[in-house]
C-alpha cells in the first residue's frame, strides 16, 4: 500500500533574484514497509527532498500526498499537528533535548499527543528496552555515546506511532560499530513491525542495507533499484 | 503543562552562569530600586506628617468661602455636637478647634506682627507635641489667660515668662481687638518663621480678645492614618459639605504637594534609567537564548510541537527568571527595609540644620509602604514581557527547514 505520493516536485530557492533549482520534477512512490535510501552527491537535491516529504518545506510545484493528504494544502497549525501524528524524525544530530532524560524525551513527543501518563510511561520504557536502553533510560543525552543518542532519536521518533521515518543522514556522526548497531536494530523495527524508513544518506553501510536505492542527481531520479531482500541483508 | 514547567527550569539552569548573572542584576537594581523608593516614600511621609503634624492637621473644617480670604469675620459656629458626630466618625482620633488670627505684639519699646492661635490646649498638644517644645515656664491651660510666645519672638520683644505681651489687633466684623496676656511659656518651634511670630492662646481668651465668642476659623482633624485621609475627607464632604468648607491636607499646603511632586519626578527618572539597564541585561539573556535554541525550537516545531506551545515555554522560562530574581531581591530586601524602618538615617551637621529650617526632622527615614514592593515586582515582569517580543517574533516566523541550516 502506497503511503507517500511524490507527482512533478519542483523547488526553486530565490525564484526572483537568482533561481536555484533544487528539485527539478520528482515523481516518487514508496509503500508501506519500505527500507528505502535516497543518496545523491551534495546539493543533489536529497535533503529537499526529504523535507518535502517531511512537511518542512513547500513546493514550488508538483504535490506530496501522504496517506492520502495533500500536505501543501495544510495550514502551518495543521501542517505540525500532521507531522506530529504521520511521521517520525530522526536527525543527523541527534536533535534530543539536552535537560530531559532519554525516558523524559521518549514520553515528551507522547505527551504533546496527548497520550494518558499511564500509557505514555509504558510505551516509553517499551520503546527504549526495544532500542537497546534498558539500562539507560535515567540518563541525560549529555550521559550517553552518539550511537545511544541516536537509538534515543528512533524510539523518540517511533513513540508516536507514525506512518513512516525520516532519517536525515542517521548515521553521519557515528563509528562503524554504532552504525552496524544502528542499523541492525532498524532493519528489525522495520521487518517485525513493517515500519517504514526513508533515509538520506552518503553512508555506504546504510545503502547496502537499504531495500530500495532512489539516486538524486541535479534534482531528478537518475536510478530507482529495488535491491533483493537477500542482498540487503 | 507539569513536564513543559520541569522543562523551563531545566531550561534556565543550562547556562547557570549567564542565569546567574541575570538574577544578580535583577538582585542589585531591585534591590537598589527598593531602597531609594523605600527612602523617598519614607522621606516623604515624613514631611507630610511633620508638616500635617506641626500644625495644619489632616483635614481642616472651616466656614464656607474662609479659606480664600482668611478673612476674620467668615467664622464657623463651634458646635459641639457636631465636633462629637466628626469625632465619632471611623478613623478621626480628635478635633482641635481654632481661632486663628494676626495681631500687632507689642512691648513698650518693640512691636512685632504676630499669629495668634486659639486653640483648646490639651487637644493641641495631642497633635503638635507643644508641651516638649517648652523651653521656659509652663504650658498654657484652657481655663486660665496664660499664653505661650515663640522663642524667637521672646527674644525680638525681649520678653520672658510672667512678662506680659499686649495684643493689638482687628476683631470680628471691625471690632478693635486688644488685651493684655500673662506669658506662661516659651516654645520653641522647629519651623523657624513660626518660631519668630507664633502667639498659642487659650480658645476661649481668643475668642474673647477677638470679640467672637463661641466662633472658630477652623476645625483642624488628626486621624488614624495617613490613608484614612481621602476616605474621610470625602465622608465630611457628604455629611457637611454644604455647610461648610472641608479641605484635605494636599489643598491646606499645595507647596508640600508640589515639593513632593517634583522630588519624586525626579526619583521616578533615576528608577526609569535603573530599570532600562536591566532591561537590557535581560533582553541580552533572552536573545542568546533564543539565538543559541532556535535550532531546538526548528526541531521541537518538526516533530510536531506546536508554535503557540513553544512560545508558552520561553514565556514560563522568562517568567521564572523574573520570579526567581525578584524573589532573592525581596528575601534581601524586606530585612534591609524593616530595619532601615526601625532605625532611619539621621543627619548631622549643615545638612541637619537645612532639614530642621524647613520644619522636618532631620532624619532620613525609610517607608514599608506595600506599594513599593508591587511597583518593583510590577516593572520587573512588564520588562520580562516586553522583552519576550524578540523570542516571540523569532518563533512566528521560524521555518523549521531553516533552523536545520
Amino acid at each position: 500500500m502506497s503511503i507517500i505520493q511524490i507527482k512533478g516536485l519542483h523547488k526553486i530557492y530565490n525564484p526572483k533574484k537568482v533561481p536555484v533549482h533544487a528539485l527539478n520534477g520528482i515523481d516518487l512512490e514508496i509503500t508501506e514497509g519500505e527500507f528505502t535510501a535516497i543518496v545523491g552527491p551534495s546539493g543533489s537535491g536529497k535533503s529537499t527532498l526529504l523535507n518535502m516529504i517531511g512537511g518542512l518545506d513547500s513546493p514550488t510545484e508538483g504535490t506530496v500526498i501522504i496517506n492520502g493528504v495533500d500536505v501543501s494544502t495544510l495550514s502551518p497549525k495543521k501542517l505540525i499537528d500532521f507531522r506530529l501524528k504521520n511521521i517520525g524524525f530522526v536527525f543527523q544530530d541527534y536533535s534530543l533535548l539536552p535537560v530531559l532524560t532519554a525516558r523524559e524525551n521518549v514520553e515528551f513527543i507522547m505527551q504533546l499527543q496527548g497520550r494518558k501518563k499511564e500509557e505514555f510511561k509504558k510505551r516509553a520504557e517499551e520503546l527504549l528496552r526495544e532500542v537497546g536502553l534498558g539500562d539507560r533510560m535515567d540518563n541525560r543525552p549529555s550521559n550517553l555515546s552518539g550511537g545511544q543518542q541516536q537509538r534515543v532519536a528512533v524510539a523518540r521518533a517511533l513513540a508516536s506511532k507514525p506512518k513512516f521515518i525520516l532519517a536525515d543522514e542517521p548515521t553521519a556522526n557515528l563509528d562503524s560499530v554504532s552504525t552496524s548497531d544502528l542499523l541492525e536494530m532498524m532493519q528489525v523495527l522495520n521487518k517485525e513491525e513493517n515500519m517504514t524508513f526513508i533515509f538520506s544518506t552518503h553512508d555506504q553501510r546504510v545503502i547496502d542495507k537499504a531495500r530500495r536505492v532512489v539516486s538524486i542527481v541535479d534534482g531528478k531520479v537518475a536510478e530507482d533499484i529495488q535491491v533483493e531482500q537477500e542482498m540487503a541483508q | 503543562m507539569k513536564t513543559i514547567f520541569i522543562l523551563a527550569w531545566r531550561n534556565i539552569w543550562r547556562n547557570k552562569r549567564r542565569t546567574i548573572i541575570t538574577l544578580s542584576s535583577i538582585f542589585f537594581a531591585v534591590l537598589l530600586a527598593l531602597f531609594m523608593r523605600s527612602m523617598q516614600l519614607g522621606s516623604y511621609g515624613n514631611m507630610i506628617k511633620n508638616s500635617v503634624e506641626s500644625y495644619s492637621g489632616y483635614i481642616q473644617i472651616h466656614e464656607l468661602g474662609y479659606w480664600e480670604n482668611k478673612s476674620i469675620n467668615k467664622l464657623l459656629e463651634h458646635s459641639q455636637s457636631i465636633q462629637d458626630s466628626i469625632e465619632n466618625l471611623p478613623s478621626v482620633n480628635y478635633v482641635i478647634p481654632r481661632l486663628e488670627t494676626f495681631a500687632l505684639a507689642a512691648t513698650e519699646t518693640l512691636s512685632k506682627g504676630v499669629a495668634v492661635i486659639g486653640t483648646d490646649p490639651e487637644r493641641e498638644d495631642h497633635m503638635t507635641k507643644l508641651s516638649e517644645k517648652l523651653v521656659a515656664g509652663e504650658f498654657f491651660e484652657a481655663d486660665k489667660e496664660g499664653i505661650l510666645i515663640s522663642e524667637g519672638l521672646g527674644n525680638y520683644l525681649r520678653l520672658g515668662v510672667n512678662d506680659t505681651l499686649i495684643l493689638l489687633g482687628q476683631g470680628y466684623h471691625g471690632t478693635n481687638a486688644v488685651g493684655k496676656y500673662p506669658i506662661a511659656g516659651i516654645i520653641k518651634l522647629v519651623n523657624p518663621q513660626m518660631n519668630n511670630n507664633t502667639v498659642y492662646m487659650p480658645l476661649k481668651t481668643c475668642q474673647y480678645y477677638n470679640g467672637s465668642p463661641n466662633k472658630l476659623t477652623s476645625m483642624a482633624l488628626v486621624l488614624d492614618s495617613y490613608d484614612a485621609v481621602k476616605k474621610t475627607t470625602a465622608r465630611l464632604k457628604e455629611d457637611f459639605g454644604e455647610r461648610y468648607e472641608i479641605m484635605d491636607w494636599e489643598e491646606l499646603q499645595p507647596e508640600l504637594v508640589q515639593l513632593i511632586q517634583s522630588d519624586n519626578a525626579g526619583g521616578v527618572i533615576m528608577l526609569g534609567i535603573l530599570y532600562m539597564v536591566i532591561a537590557f541585561g535581560i533582553f541580552g539573556t533572552i536573545m542568546m537564548m533564543t539565538m543559541e535554541r532556535l535550532r531546538e525550537f526548528g526541531v521541537l516545531i518538526s516533530i510536531g510541537m506546536q508554535k503557540l506551545r513553544l512560545a508558552g515555554l520561553v514565556f514560563i522560562e522568562t517568567l521564572l527568571i523574573g520570579i526567581l530574581g525578584l524573589l532573592v531581591s525581596f528575601m534581601a530586601g524586606v530585612p534591609l527595609l524593616l530595619y532601615m524602618y526601625e532605625h532611619p538615617i539621621p543627619l548631622t551637621g549643615s545638612a541637619a540644620k537645612g532639614i530642621e529650617e524647613m520644619g522636618f526632622e532631620p532624619i532620613i527615614p525609610f517607608s514599608l509602604d506595600i506599594s513599593i514592593f508591587y511597583t518593583q515586582g510590577l516593572a520587573i515582569l512588564v520588562i520580562v514581557m516586553l522583552c519576550l517580543t524578540y523570542p516571540y517574533l523569532r518563533l512566528w516566523w521560524l521555518k523549521p527547514v531553516e533552523s536545520k541550516k
